[in-house]
């Protein structure tokens, strides 16, 4: 009997061992092939070339087109998710009554249920031919700007669910306090819940972040495969995960540089998710912290 | 009725303070913002709904009429009017099925592992952070795993098992982290009162533990599924094909899955094939939403039930 329960005991742990296992191989993975980018491309020239054309005859190695249309259609991601969602979190846990909240958080959260495939059709069929009806000449028919707009629809339930548990873990006698002083809800919001819960509201800024920067499917469909170094949100980009799709679907030998480039892109966004998840972890440590 | 008592040295006065008109010109402004942020952050709140309810509506509209028989048992085709899903939904079947057969034992057991045996030693400290770290890797990360350990190094080419591998490794952390809060729900008094009749550890867990956090873990797989099905990138990495004449009969077979052949239907010219990947948009939809709403039927059905 002892030693049945034993053997179960490791197998457990062999399963929870797994996902160590899974960490490990993915950072091996990532740098045995991007050592191997290195050993042909130097580090300097990746970090600071303008031009990323490794599919091309003239090949150049430089991260930050790639970067940089990550970056703008995150931007714009954020630009359009962090006011409406904080709103949405403020309006449900401090004014809207108890069945309207009830009924419309799950109906939101349907929105991150939907497969981000699902968001690229969206952003291509109507949200870009909207957006050059609204500026005529002016929009590509692939861009940043649909793509971020709709990316910041999907990470909308992301900031305004855990905005609002933010929210509602302020101490309610912070609120009742500033009631009696006579303060409206707004004054109240304003200038003693949001202070309040900052850092709750921060980690999920910096999670939606995180995911909008490892999203793949809306920019993949909608933003384009040019990679340019622009800050110009009407035309085509690409980002770093729309390449290693792009790479993947074609036609690439194993152990050709190009092969290797997907790895090396891949790592970057590793590295630069990884770094974002743990300032959101270590956020989220002060903000339990703060009020006991 | 105190101040009778205390009787304080000097009367207070009864009189309300003076509100000058200054301050009670503030006041009435501070009750308008109030007021009108009330109904901007309504209007901000519908406008959620109302993209919700447009996305919903623009593929409708325009995929409903492509939707019929025909359309789900026919092959793929060149001709759009021709083109069915029929290899796109049995791929997503069988994705469905291996994954769920890896992942589920797998991240039950881990969960287990942490919340019952696993004491707060540095190896389960670790492993926590790392489940934690996981759940942010994005996806195209794990397909670049995938493509090399499994379509690679151990061989499996762009098959449904090396698909299914891939994804397990996804939704392992979901798994693992929602099997964790629903045996927390279980009372301790529970494990007690099991350990007081002479059952051993796993006698307790197998017998009490599990059967009582069951509707809680079936929830966290089947939205973990749910999500394993929407996924398109990391199948694309490991070198799922976006044209298969033919359903896959095992798990060696290649394949194509529901989102990919939207993806390849999306990113053609054509209005014809925008309209045919809207109406498998509304396939895909409808199995995701039929699986979320029966994990939340679940959860609140066993919130309503179970009272300790």
């Amino acid at each position: 009997m002892r030693k049945g329960e034993k053997f179960i005991e490791a197998f457990l742990f062999g399963c929870s061992a797994l996902t160590l296992l899974t960490t490990v191989g993915i950072i091996l993975v990532l740098s045995f092939e991007t050592i191997g980018f290195f050993k042909d491309v130097s580090l300097i020239e990746f970090l600071t070339d303008t031009q990323w054309t490794p599919l091309f005859s003239n090949k150049r190695f430089g991260i930050m087109p790639l970067l940089a249309g990550t970056f703008l259609v995150t931007a714009i991601s954020l630009v359009v998710a962090v006011p409406l969602g904080l709103v949405i979190a403020v309006y449900l846990s401090e004014y809207a009554p108890g069945w309207f909240r009830e009924i419309v958080k799950p109906v939101l959260e349907i929105l991150a249920a939907i497969p981000t495939v699902v968001y690229g059709y969206f952003a291509l069929v109507y949200v870009t031919p909207w957006l050059q009806e609204l500026f005529p000449d002016q929009v590509g028919g692939f861009n940043a700007l649909s793509p971020g707009i709709v990316m910041g629809i999907m990470i909308l339930p992301l900031i305004s669910s855990l905005s609002e548990d933010a929210l509602y873990a302020v101490p309610k006698s912070l609120k009742e306090a500033s009631f009696a002083m006579g303060a409206t809800k707004l004054q109240t919001v304003r200038q003693v819940l949001i202070p309040a819960a900052f850092s709750g509201i921060s980690v999920s800024i910096v999670l939606a972040l995180s995911r909008a920067i490892g999203e793949t499917m809306i920019v993949a469909i909608a933003a384009g495969q040019q990679p340019r170094l622009t800050a110009n949100p009407l035309v085509p980009i690409e980002t770093a995960t729309t390449y290693i799709v792009q790479v993947t679907m074609g036609d690439v030998p194993y152990d050709s540089l190009e092969y290797k480039t997907i790895f090396a892109v891949g790592m970057t966004l590793f590295v630069i998710t990884l770094v974002l998840n743990n300032v959101s972890f270590w956020l989220k440590k002060r903000y339990t912290q703060a009020y006991r | 009725m105190e101040e009778t008592l205390e009787k304080p040295e000097k009367p207070v006065s009864r009189k309300k303070p003076k509100m000058t008109f200054e301050s009670k010109g503030r006041t009435v402004y501070y009750q308008l913002q109030d007021k009108i942020f009330k109904y901007f952050a309504l209007a901000a709140t519908s406008l959620g709904l109302i993209v919700l309810v447009l996305l919903l509506y623009s593929v409708f509209s325009s995929g409903f009429d492509r939707l019929d028989w025909d359309f789900i048992t026919s092959l793929p085709s060149k001709r759009a009017a021709k083109a069915g899903i029929y290899t796109a939904w049995t791929g997503t079947l069988w994705i469905m099925f291996l994954t769920t057969i890896i992942a589920f034992p797998i991240g039950v057991s881990a969960g287990i592992y942490l919340e019952e045996y696993s004491s707060r030693s540095r190896m389960s400290n670790l492993i926590e952070i790392n489940i934690a770290n996981l759940a942010g890797v994005p996806s195209i990360i794990y397909g670049l795993l995938g493509l090399e350990v499994f379509a690679r190094f151990l061989n499996l080419g762009a098959s449904v098992l090396t698909g299914s591998l891939t994804l397990a490794l996804l939704i392992l952390p979901i798994i693992i982290v929602s099997t964790r809060e629903a045996i927390k729900t279980v009372p301790y008094t529970l494990r007690e009162a099991s350990f007081a009749l002479g059952a051993s550890k796993w006698q307790t867990i197998w017998n009490q533990v599990l059967p009582a956090s069951v509707p809680g873990i079936i929830t966290g797989v089947i939205l973990a599924i749910s999500r394993a099905i929407g996924e398109t990138a990391p199948l694309i990495v490991i070198g799922a094909l976006t044209y298969v004449p033919f359903a896959p009969t095992s798990p060696m077979d290649e394949f194509t899955v529901m989102p990919i052949q939207i993806f390849n239907w999306v990113s053609r010219p054509q209005k014809a094939f925008a309209e045919n990947a809207a109406a498998a948009i509304i396939v895909l939809l409808s199995i995701t939403f039929v699986m979320n709403a029966i994990a939340v039927y679940l959860r609140h059905r066993s919130q309503k039930k179970v009272k300790w």
